[in-house]
């Protein structure tokens, strides 16, 4: 075990992949003798090679593409897009061509590809460094959606992810990058002393659809991913209900069992996710828990979301589910 | 049957120097009045073959002006060039300074590049249309926008004309016809082609510019850009700003071949490399393509071959991918020197008059800076209100988003 941040794990995890994959490659914008901007790549080209760790043109549409006709011919290509907010002109090739060629082919062909990229807000990133997309691709069959959230779950996720044969958009938070966040823009705590930074070297894998339970309680269950796992935790510190934290982790297929149980514990429900609220993946798990837990609510459930609006850069902070949104909303469904 | 092992490997390229190397470029074979001019209203565009393989120069190594290109400007005009590109660069260092104050959270420099948007943007008329990247702000002070109004900008007070919305050096200044800046590299090449083709719908004298990167020119955007310019003959001017180095990614990684501006050709479009450092050729090369597009003769490639001197932004350290003194070694040298040589020669200008300009201009830099701050800034505020993240993102506020304003002012 060692001490990492989520870079080091995630570097981690790409190095033992590389060590005992030789079909794994890793390529993208900067990524190779660079290391990556977020450094997430640091040191793989040196040790493995720039015929299997490189930078690519700046080319989203042709980086998706190049990934998934490689992994048509049998390698475990895992490409960085730099920004979520840039994997648009991937778009087509994602939703369209990666998504569906199994299906398409009658299961004659698959691709592999695993789509990392940083997304979320809280960098001072404005409109295209802060997005959290995830819901662009969860309504898309045939994709893998993981959000990960502590250096112990990214690296876990990420084997996964790589092992999987089936496409994987991998998101990462990169305000949570060098540390976690509670939601104060002012405190930037580091890793050091959080037990989910607590990571094996070697290979482990946490599986694809499984959630994670961040905190046990009795009166409300809060579910979250990314970066809002950790802001959740202090709401939830802030208002004393006793909650389930929910990491959902993997968003498709997401943990139905884990949410349905813990609800028909508690009786209520707080979803929060930075993306806005309309069409994001909150409204998925709401009309879903509604069909399961009818019976067993108390309470309506709530939403705390990005507003649905742009992302903005000198106010992010009134724009981001901050700790008092998220404990009043709590609070709000123990008054029923 | 299992195809048999080849040994082979994906052939990845690399950049020419890496730190701890000793950079060198060979010396260009290209001089002023190598090449001679045709004519803008008529040539083909297979008749700039060679312009799009070779290199537009005006000016020497020693500051003399020839050649055909020359465009013969005043010494009035030289120093109006002369002056922004030197206001541009202070602005910049003292932004610089001020981010690393946090008084702005990023900032991205022009640095060796000044002469780009400087002396293209001079060549064009007032009513043409500028779509640039975040590398062009230097067009700005061409047309005229304050440096007050910039620096709110940049640190995104109450007085920011976007109003907190984008992050620093994202432009937008209509009053210029200087069309708003985004983040995704590469875009506004091919909305350029249709701002332009606008202007030919409604009949009218303008012309539009646009600037992309040589790494964004492997973006879909850049090759929808030419293939629309000369399918419809847009009066465009196409430039792919060739700085060597997108972030830490070498030219090497954006093409497989030399010359950028080759590109044009196959696409059936006039197109020329221009020495980008050299503020006469750019010039000249611009005002050239503008005759062009308003004479109906459609749009122009050009590459623009210059180095990005410093960082690409505040979050960059060149040092871990390139020589630290690689810029010294360029042969195009420095745009600002090479235009006060050139002046100094013509007997226009002095070392003490350039020293002087230096220190009104730092002064000019540092008044406005003080004027700006008082309108806030990012690390202090005040910052525009809250409710600005509700307003225009449609023309008219529907009525979930009235809901979330007034959950958010309420809360």
């Amino acid at each position: 075990m060692a001490n990492m941040n989520m870079i080091q794990s995630l570097n981690s995890a790409l190095d033992n992949m590389l060590d005992s994959d030789p079909d794994v490659i890793i390529f993208g914008e900067d990524v190779g003798y660079f290391g990556g901007v977020f450094r997430t790549t640091d040191g793989l080209q040196e040790k493995h090679g720039s015929h299997r760790v490189f930078d690519s043109p700046l080319s989203e549409g042709g980086i998706a593409a190049t990934a998934f006709g490689m992994g048509l011919n049998g390698l475990r290509p895992v490409v960085e897009i730099q920004f979520a907010d840039y994997i648009f002109p991937a778009y087509d090739q994602i939703v369209n061509e990666m998504a569906k060629v199994r299906h398409r082919s009658g299961g004659e062909f698959w691709s592999p590809v695993t789509l990392r990229t940083p997304a979320g807000g809280g960098i001072r990133g404005g409109h295209h460094h802060s997005q959290s997309p995830e819901s662009q691709f969860t309504h898309t069959p045939g994709l893998k959606v993981v959000y990960c959230s502590t250096p112990y779950n990214a690296k876990g996720l990420l084997i996964s992810a790589i092992e999987s044969n089936d496409p994987v958009v991998f998101f990462e938070p990169k305000r949570c990058y060098r540390g976690p966040f509670y939601g104060d823009p002012h405190s930037v705590p580091t890793w050091a002393e959080h037990p989910e930074a607590e990571v094996p070297e070697s290979h482990y894998t946490i599986p694809l659809g499984e959630a994670r339970l961040a905190q046990q309680g009795s009166d409300c269950t809060v579910i979250s991913w990314g970066a809002m796992v950790h802001v959740c935790e202090q709401a939830i510190s802030d208002c004393g209900v006793s909650c389930d934290l929910i990491d959902l982790q993997t968003l498709v297929p997401w943990d139905r069992e884990k949410v349905v149980g813990s609800i028909e514990k508690t009786g209520r429900c707080v979803i929060v996710h930075e993306a806005p609220k309309t069409s994001g993946f909150g409204a998925e798990m709401v009309a879903s828990i509604q069909e399961r837990c009818f019976y067993h609510l108390e309470a309506p459930i709530e939403r705390v979301t990005g507003w649905d609006t742009p992302f903005p850069h000198t106010t992010e902070w009134d724009y981001m589910p901050g700790p008092s949104r998220i404990a009043a909303a709590i609070v709000k469904t123990q008054e029923e | 049957m299992a195809p048999k092992d080849t040994g082979g490997k994906i052939r990845v390229p690399d950049a020419p120097f890496r730190p701890g190397e000793e950079a060198s470029f060979e010396n260009w074979p290209w001089k002023p009045g190598d090449f001679p001019m045709p004519d803008p209203k008529n040539c083909r565009f297979e008749d700039t073959v060679d312009l799009a393989n070779g290199l537009v120069r005006v000016l020497d190594d020693d500051g003399n002006a020839s050649g055909e290109w020359d465009p013969g400007l005043t010494a009035e005009q030289l120093l109006e060039g002369l002056e922004h590109m030197v206001r541009l660069r202070i602005f910049d260092d003292r932004m610089m300074k001020m981010q690393r104050t946090g008084l702005l959270s990023f900032y991205m420099r022009s640095l060796g590049e000044e002469a780009v948007a400087i002396a293209q943007t001079m060549a064009l008329e007032e009513q043409d249309w500028i779509f640039p990247t975040y590398r062009q702000p230097g067009a700005q002070f061409v047309r005229g926008r304050s440096m007050v109004s910039m620096i709110c900008h940049c640190i995104g007070n109450e007085e920011d004309n976007i109003k907190g919305r984008q992050m620093p050096v994202h432009y937008s200044y209509r009053e210029g016809r200087f069309i708003s800046i985004s983040s995704p590299v590469g875009t506004q090449f091919s909305q350029a082609v249709g701002v332009s083709l606008a202007s030919s719908y409604k009949g009218l004298d303008e012309v539009t510019i646009t600037w992309i990167g040589d790494g964004a020119s492997a973006e879909g955007d850049y090759h929808y850009a030419l293939n629309f310019a000369s399918v419809f003959n847009a009066p465009v001017i196409l430039n792919l700003v060739n700085n060597q180095w997108a972030i830490s990614t070498h030219a090497n990684f954006a093409t497989g071949m030399g010359s950028f501006a080759s590109r044009g050709i196959p696409f059936g479009l006039a197109s020329i490399r221009v020495d980008g450092n050299d503020f006469l050729a750019l010039y000249s090369v611009t005002k050239w393509a503008r005759e062009r597009a308003a004479s109906g003769s459609g749009a122009t490639h050009i590459e623009v071959l210059t180095y990005r001197t410093g960082a690409h932004s505040s979050s960059d350290d060149p040092s871990r991918y390139r020589p630290k003194d690689e810029h010294t070694h360029w042969p195009g040298g420095d745009p600002v020197d090479r235009l006060k040589e050139h002046l100094i020669k013509l007997g226009e200008w002095s070392e003490d008059q350039h020293k002087e300009l230096e220190e009104r201009i730092d002064g000019e830099v540092i008044d406005a800076y003080k004027e700006a701050v008082k309108f806030g800034d990012l690390a202090n505020g005040p910052y525009p209100s809250a409710d600005t993240i509700f307003t225009e993102v449609y023309e008219e506020m529907p009525w979930h988003l009235r809901e979330q304003h007034d959950e958010m002012m309420g809360g």
